[in-house]
C-alpha cells in the first residue's frame, strides 16, 4: 500500500478491482464502511463475479477476467477525452513532458524491438532522448509529438467504450457510469482509493493491471494524498515482510537486488545501481544503495566483510537466470534437477498451478522438510486419498521429515501488515507438542550444516563457516535480537559530519534510521528500509499510542511504519508545487516557508524547496512514471494482452497468445488448453469463510463453509443440466476436479468479442487434510505460467469444461 | 448502575475491563413464563437493543463464529447444498445465522445480494414466552432482553410455535430450547454482545435502545441519499417492537430478505390461550405443535371440553391463515 488501512476512511471514492475486500480483507473494509458512513464515500466494484463487497456497493460493473488493461486504458482514455485530468498535477509530478526516443512504438499489440524467438524485447528505444547536459529532455508545454503524454494519448486512443465492451464484456453503459465516477476524482478536492489484491497479480500481465491503475491515479492526482493511492492487499498478515526481507531468489533485503553472473565483482555490480539524477536537482533516493548494502553484508559477515574484499560480495551467490522463482524451482525439480527441498510455510501441492506436476515434482525429490504448524497437504503429498489425492504410494521414495512449528501466538515477532506497519505481537501462549519456533529449527539445521563444513571443508566453505551467528544462545535466536541486527548498528564511533569532533553513534549503539548508515563499513543493519523499528527509544513496534491529531488516520506512535514512520509514500505530492495542499480539508503536509511541516513524516527532505525537489525520490527523475522505459518486460505502457487460455481472441492480434514476453516452459507449452476443447472461463479465489488452507482445519470455520464448490450462472446450469447444490466435475488441460455445483445470479454470461463468455468460479479452500470435507483446489486446473516481470502464476484466468457427475470417492470408499 | 449499560458495546468502545457485579437479576424479571404473580421489579434498566445495518453486513460470519466460541456450541460440519448459509438453518448449537438471498430488483433490473444476519429478535411482546407452560424457563428482564432458562425447560417446543420469527430449536441430544441470548451473561457484566464485538464492519452495533434508533436515522438518511427510496428501520409494533432491531434498504418489503415477517404478531392461537384455562390451552398448543410427548402427559391429565376444543382449532386455523397472508 502506498497509503494505510486507517487511511482509507478519507476517500470519497473506492474502486474494487482485482480483489474483494469485504471477502478476503474483512477487517480492513471495515475503513471502507467508515468512509462510506462518514463521508458519504462511493463504493465500485468492478469484477467477474458479484461478490460480497458488491454487496454493499453502490456501483458493480461485471468483467471478463483477465481484461481489466482494456478496462482501465478505456477508462484513462474517457478522462482525458473529457478533460478530467489533474493537470497541475499531472505536469508537475509525472514525466508526461519527457520526450521519447524516436524509435519507440506500438503496433499489432506489439512494442518495439520484439524478438519472437526469444519471447523478448530488444528495449532500447524505450526510453528518454537525453539533452548534452547529461538530463533527460523534457517539454513542460506538452506540445512535443514525442513527448510522454502525447505517446499516450495515442497510445489509448484505440481503447473506446466499444471495444471495452467488445474485450471485456462489460456493457458499455456500465462502463460509461464507472468511467463517469472515477473521472469526478481528477478534481483536487476529490480523491479515490484503488483496493486491489491477486485479482490482479495472477495474471500473465499482473504488473501491467496495476501499473494501469497506478498511471490513472496519478492522471487525477490521487498518489500521495490522504483517501488516495494504490492500495495493494496483501494476502497473508505478513507477505508484505516477506518482500520487504527479501524472500525472494532475485532479491535481498530491503529491495536491494541479487547479483547476477556478469556482476563479477562489487564495483561491477555497483556501477549498474548508481542511480544519477535524470533531472537537475533531483533526490534520486538510491544513489544511497552503496550504504544499505554494505550494511547489509557487515550484517550478514561481520569482520569477514571487508573493503579489501569486496565487503565479502564473493559470498553471495549470483543468479544465472532472472530469478529462481517458484515455478522454475518446480520445473527444475520435475525435470530431476533438485534433489532436496525445504517447506517451510507454504503449501504447494494447493498453492500453486497444475497439481500434477507439483506432486509429480515431489516425488522425484530424496528428501522434503515441511516446516508448518499444520498437517499441510504438501507434507502428505504422498499419501493415497482416493480421488482427492490420487498417488501411486509405493512408487514415491520421496524422505518427508515433518517439522511442526509454531503460530503466531506462539512466538513473539513482528508482522508487516499491508500498510507497511510493522506490528509487533508478544507469545500469548506456549507451543503446543513437540512444536518449535521457526528460527529454533533453522538455528539447528545452520549449527550442524556450519558443523559439517568445518569437519569436511567444501567448495566453498566461507559463506557458512563465517556467517555472523553473535546471539547469546546460539540455539536460538531471539526475536528481538533479529530486530536489533535488521534496525542496525554503530560498529565504531560514527562522527557528525558537520562537526568531526562530535561523536554521533557510538560504537555498538543502535543507529536511529537508515538515514545514518554508511558505506565504510563502520555500520550493520540487516534490512535498511527496516532501520528505526528497534533503536535506541527501543522496540517502536510496540508502540501502541493510538492518538491521531485531528482525525487523519495517520496514527503516528501506533507500531512503526516503514520507511522512517511514513505513513503515506509520497506525501510531499499531497500539496501542489509551491507547497500547498491540494485540499486544505485533507492536509497532510505544507511548506511553511522554510520547512515541511503536517500530520506525516515528509517523504522528501524536510527542509527542500518545493519547487526543487520532486516527491517521487525514489525515481531518477523526481517524478512519476507514466512511461516506465525500459523497467517492464513487456513494455512502457500498459496495453490489453488476452490470458495464456482465453476464450477469445487478441483484438489487437488475433495471433498472439498470452504475454508475448511471459516464460514459458517447453513442458508446459503443450498443456494450454483452446477454448474449442475447454470453452469456460474460469478463476479462482477465496471466501470470508476460511484463511487459505489453514481454516479447514478449524472446526468453527468447517461449519461456516462446510465443503468445496464451484459457482456458476443459472444460464450455463440449464446448458448442461447442472443441478443446483448437484455434482459436477470440472476439468482442464491439466487435471480434474469434482465439486457440489452452488448456481447463483451472482455469475452471469458477458458477450465478448460477439459471443457469450460463461464464467466458472473456484474457491480455493479445500483438501485432503483437516476437519472440513475433503474437496480439491483451484490449482488442479490452472496452468503452469507466470507474470512476464515477477512469475506470480496465471492462477485467476484460465479455461475449464463442465458437466453433471457423481460424488468423489475417498480411499475407504473406492477400495 | 445502568450507566454502565448505556453505551453501544461493540469492536469501537471497549467496554470496561474492572470486574462489575452482574447486572441482571431475579429482581429485574418483567415477565416470567407461566407466573401470574411476579413481582414488579423495583428498578427499571435502560432498554437495550442491538441494531443489525443489512446494508453495512458483508456477510462474512465473524458474528457466527464469534456467537459459537462465545456459547461454546457445537455446530456440525455440514454439506454443501448450493447456498453461502452454513450451517444450513438456526440450531441448538447455531443461534444465529446469515441467510444469503439473490434479489433481482424489478425497478432496477439490478442484483441485489440481501445478507440478514438471523435470530432471536428479543420481542418487547414476546410469543415464546407467552406461549411457554414451563414456569420460569424463558423470562423478560426490563431492559428488554429475552432469555431461556434452560434448567426450566420442558422442551415441549411450544415456544417454536408462540415465535412470530421462526428462531427457538430444541436440542436433540437434551431436548431443551436455545435461541440467542443477546449475550445476556455478557451484557451483565457491562460487556456487549458477542456478535457486534466481532462484527468487523459495524454492520451490528449494541446500546440503549434510544441511541439504537438514533443511530439508525442516521444510516438511513444515508441509504435515503444513495437512492434507497424505501430505506427504514424494522422494529415491528406487532410484537410490540423488538430489542433487536434492522435497518433494511427496503423496509416497504422485509420479506425479501428471507422471508423476514412483514407484520410479525404473536400467533392467535397464543393469545386465545391467555384468555383460556391454562391446561386447556396447553392442549390446544399440543395441537398446533405436534409431536411432543409432554402435550400426552398434560393432555391425559388435564380435561379439555369439546367447546373449548373447537374454539381453539378455529384459533389455529386464523392463526395459519394469517401466517399465510404474511
Amino acid at each position: 500500500m502506498t497509503n494505510a488501512w486507517t487511511d482509507i476512511k478519507n476517500t470519497d471514492l473506492v474502486v474494487v478491482m482485482g480483489g474483494n475486500a469485504a471477502e478476503a480483507h474483512p477487517c480492513g473494509f471495515k475503513w471502507v464502511t467508515e468512509a462510506k458512513a462518514h463521508r458519504g464515500a462511493k463504493l465500485i466494484v468492478v469484477d467477474p463475479r458479484y461478490t460480497r463487497t458488491a454487496s454493499v456497493s453502490d456501483y458493480y460493473a461485471p468483467i471478463r477476467q483477465g481484461s481489466d488493461i482494456a478496462f482501465l486504458n478505456g477508462v484513462m482514455k474517457y478522462c482525458i477525452d473529457n478533460g478530467k485530468v489533474q493537470w497541475e498535477y499531472m505536469k508537475a509530478f509525472t514525466n508526461a513532458s519527457f520526450i521519447v526516443k524516436d524509435g519507440f512504438g506500438y503496433k499489432d499489440g506489439l512494442f518495439t524491438g520484439y524478438d519472437e524467438e526469444k519471447r523478448d524485447y530488444d528495449k532500447s528505444t524505450w526510453d528518454y532522448v537525453m539533452g548534452d547536459d547529461g538530463f533527460a529532455v523534457t517539454d513542460p508545454t506538452l506540445e512535443h509529438p514525442r513527448c510522454v503524454w502525447n505517446l499516450l494519448k495515442e497510445h489509448l486512443a484505440p481503447y473506446t467504450p466499444e471495444l471495452v465492451e467488445q474485450v471485456c464484456g462489460t456493457p458499455k453503459e456500465k462502463f460509461l457510469k464507472v468511467a463517469e465516477m472515477i473521472s469526478e476524482c481528477s478534481k483536487p478536492t476529490k480523491t479515490m482509493t484503488s483496493m486491489y489484491a491477486l485479482g490482479w497479480t495472477q495474471h500473465s500481465k499482473g504488473s501491467q493491471n496495476i501499473r494501469a491503475m497506478a498511471m490513472l491515479q496519478l492522471i487525477l492526482g490521487n498518489i500521495g494524498v490522504r483517501g488516495g493511492g494504490m492500495n495493494a492487499l496483501r494476502g497473508h498478515s505478513n507477505i508484505q515482510g516477506l518482500t520487504d526481507l527479501g524472500l525472494m531468489s532475485h532479491l535481498l533485503t530491503g529491495y536491494l537486488t541479487m547479483p547476477t553472473e556478469k556482476d563479477t565483482d562489487f564495483e561491477t555490480y555497483m556501477s549498474t545501481r548508481q542511480f544519477k539524477p535524470l533531472r537537475p536537482g533531483q533526490t534520486s533516493y538510491w544513489q544511497n544503495y552503496k550504504k544499505f548494502m554494505v550494511s547489509f553484508q557487515k550484517a550478514m559477515w561481520g569482520d569477514a566483510a571487508t573493503a579489501e574484499n569486496g565487503w565479502a560480495f564473493n559470498y553471495i551467490p549470483k543468479l544465472d537466470v532472472p530469478a529462481y522463482d517458484v515455478l522454475r524451482m518446480f520445473e527444475l525439480m520435475n525435470s530431476g534437477k533438485v534433489n532436496g527441498y525445504i517447506c517451510q510455510g507454504f503449501n504447494p501441492i494447493l498453492a500453486f498451478p497444475n497439481r500434477a506436476k507439483i506432486t509429480s515434482s515431489l516425488s522425484k525429490l530424496k528428501f522434503m522438510v515441511t516446516m508448518d504448524p499444520l498437517e499441510t497437504e504438501t507434507s502428505r503429498f504422498w499419501e493415497n486419498h482416493g480421488d482427492f489425492n490420487d498417488v501411486d504410494t509405493a512408487s514415491i521414495n520421496t524422505e518427508v521429515f515433518q517439522l511442526p512449528s509454531t503460530c503466531f501466538a506462539e512466538e513473539d515477532g513482528s508482522l508487516t501488515n499491508s500498510g507497511r506497519w510493522l506490528q509487533w505481537h508478544w507469545q500469548a501462549s506456549s507451543p503446543p507438542g513437540e512444536a518449535k519456533h521457526d528460527s529454533w529449527i533453522i538455528a539447528q539445521i545452520f549449527l550442524r550444516m556450519r558443523e559439517l563444513y568445518r569437519k569436511e571443508g567444501g567448495a566453498f566453505p566461507d559463506p557458512i563457516l563465517n556467517l555472523s551467528w553473535a546471539y547469546e544462545d546460539e540455539n536460538e535466536p531471539t526475536a528481538e535480537e533479529l530486530a536489533k541486527e535488521i534496525n542496525g548498528r554503530a560498529l565504531s564511533d560514527l562522527m557528525d559530519p558537520t562537526d568531526p569532533s562530535k561523536v554521533l553513534v557510538a560504537a555498538g549503539k543502535q543507529v536511529v534510521n537508515f538515514s545514518q548508515l554508511r558505506d565504510d563499513g563502520s555500520t550493520m543493519a540487516g534490512c535498511w528500509i527496516y532501520s528505526g523499528c528497534w533503536n535506541e527509544q527501543g522496540n517502536n513496534m510496540g508502540r501502541r499510542d493510538n492518538h491521531d491529531p485531528d482525525d487523519t488516520g495517520a496514527y503516528l506512535g501506533w507500531t512503526f511504519a516503514w520507511p522512517l514512520n511514513r505513513r503515506t509514500l509520497y506525501n510531499r505530492a499531497s500539496a501542489d508545487i509551491n507547497g500547498k495542499p491540494w485540499d486544505p480539508t485533507r492536509k497532510l503536509l505544507e511548506w511553511d516557508g522554510s520547512k515541511w511541516t503536517g500530520y506525516d513524516v515528509p517523504d522528501i527532505s524536510p527542509t527542500a524547496k518545493p519547487q526543487d525537489v520532486g516527491p517521487f525520490i525514489m525515481n531518477q527523475e523526481g517524478v512519476s512514471r507514466l512511461f516506465a522505459r525500459g523497467m517492464m518486460r513487456d513494455g512502457p505502457f500498459p496495453a490489453h494482452m488476452e490470458p495464456f487460455e482465453s476464450p477469445v481472441e487478441n483484438v489487437f492480434n488475433r495471433k498472439m497468445r498470452g504475454n508475448p514476453v511471459a516464460r514459458v516452459f517447453k513442458s508446459d507449452a503443450g498443456q494450454l488448453g483452446t477454448s474449442a476443447e475447454f470453452p469456460y472461463a474460469a478463476t479462482s479465489y477465496r471466501l470470508t469463510e476460511h484463511f487459505h488452507y489453514w481454516t479447514k482445519h478449524n472446526r468453527v470455520n468447517s461449519a461456516l463453509q462446510p465443503e468445496f464448490f464451484v459457482e456458476i450462472s443459472e444460464e450455463l446450469a440449464a446448458e448442461k443440466k447442472i443441478e443446483h447444490g448437484g455434482w459436477v466435475r470440472v476439468w482442464s488441460k491439466r487435471g480434474s476436479i469434482k465439486a457440489k455445483a452452488v448456481v447463483t445470479k451472482r455469475i452471469r454470461p458477458l458477450i465478448c468479442d460477439g459471443k457469450p463468455v460463461h464464467i466458472v468460479g473456484i474457491p480455493l479452500h479445500w483438501g485432503f487434510t483437516g476437519s472440513a470435507k475433503k474437496g480439491f483446489g483451484p490449482n488442479s486446473l490452472a496452468a503452469f505460467v507466470g507474470d512476464a516481470n515477477i512469475e506470480t502464476p496465471e492462477s485467476k484466468a484460465f479455461l475449464v469444461n463442465i458437466e453433471p457427475s457423481t460424488a468423489p470417492k475417498d480411499k475407504e470408499a473406492s477400495v | 448502575m445502568a450507566n454502565t449499560m448505556d453505551s453501544p458495546r461493540t469492536a469501537v468502545s471497549n467496554p470496561p475491563v474492572q470486574p462489575m457485579e452482574t447486572n441482571l437479576t431475579q429482581r429485574d424479571l418483567i415477565r416470567r413464563s407461566a407466573t401470574s404473580e411476579l413481582p414488579q421489579p423495583e428498578r427499571q434498566l435502560t432498554p437495550v437493543a442491538k441494531l443489525i445495518d443489512v446494508s453495512k453486513c458483508i456477510g462474512c460470519k465473524a458474528c457466527q463464529s464469534a456467537c459459537v466460541e462465545w456459547n461454546d456450541t457445537n455446530p456440525a460440519i455440514g454439506e454443501n447444498v448450493g447456498v453461502y448459509t452454513n450451517p444450513h438453518d438456526l440450531s441448538a448449537d447455531m443461534f444465529t445465522l446469515m441467510r444469503f438471498t439473490e434479489w433481482v430488483n424489478p425497478e432496477t433490473d439490478n442484483l441485489e445480494w440481501l445478507i440478514r444476519k438471523d435470530g432471536c429478535m428479543h420481542c418487547a411482546d414476546p410469543g415464546c414466552l407467552k406461549a411457554c407452560p414451563s414456569p420460569g424457563a424463558i423470562v423478560q428482564y426490563s431492559n428488554g432482553i429475552v432469555d431461556f432458562v434452560h434448567e426450566n425447560c420442558i422442551g415441549c417446543g411450544y415456544c417454536v410455535k408462540g415465535c412470530p420469527f421462526n428462531i427457538p430449536r430444541i436440542s436433540k441430544t437434551d431436548h431443551r430450547a436455545y435461541k440467542c441470548t443477546l449475550c445476556s451473561d455478557r451484557v451483565a457484566v457491562g460487556q456487549g454482545p458477542a456478535c457486534a464485538k466481532a462484527c468487523p464492519t459495524q454492520a451490528i452495533v449494541f446500546g440503549t435502545k434510544e441511541d439504537m434508533k438514533k443511530h439508525a436515522e442516521g444510516r438511513i438518511a444515508d441509504l435515503k441519499s444513495r437512492g434507497y427510496a424505501n430505506a427504514g428501520l424494522y422494529d415491528p409494533p406487532g410484537v410490540g417492537g423488538t430489542h433487536v432491531m434492522y435497518v433494511l434498504h427496503h423496509n416497504d418489503k422485509p420479506h425479501i430478505y428471507a422471508d423476514l415477517p412483514d407484520n410479525p404478531a404473536i400467533s392467535a392461537v397464543v393469545q386465545t390461550w391467555k384468555g383460556a384455562t391454562k391446561y386447556a390451552g396447553l392442549a390446544v398448543m399440543g395441537l398446533a405443535a405436534a409431536g411432543t410427548i409432554l402435550h400426552g402427559l398434560f393432555a391425559k391429565a388435564n380435561r379439555v371440553s369439546k367447546h373449548e376444543e373447537q374454539e381453539a382449532q378455529e384459533a389455529v386455523d386464523h392463526a395459519d391463515k394469517r401466517e399465510e397472508d404474511a
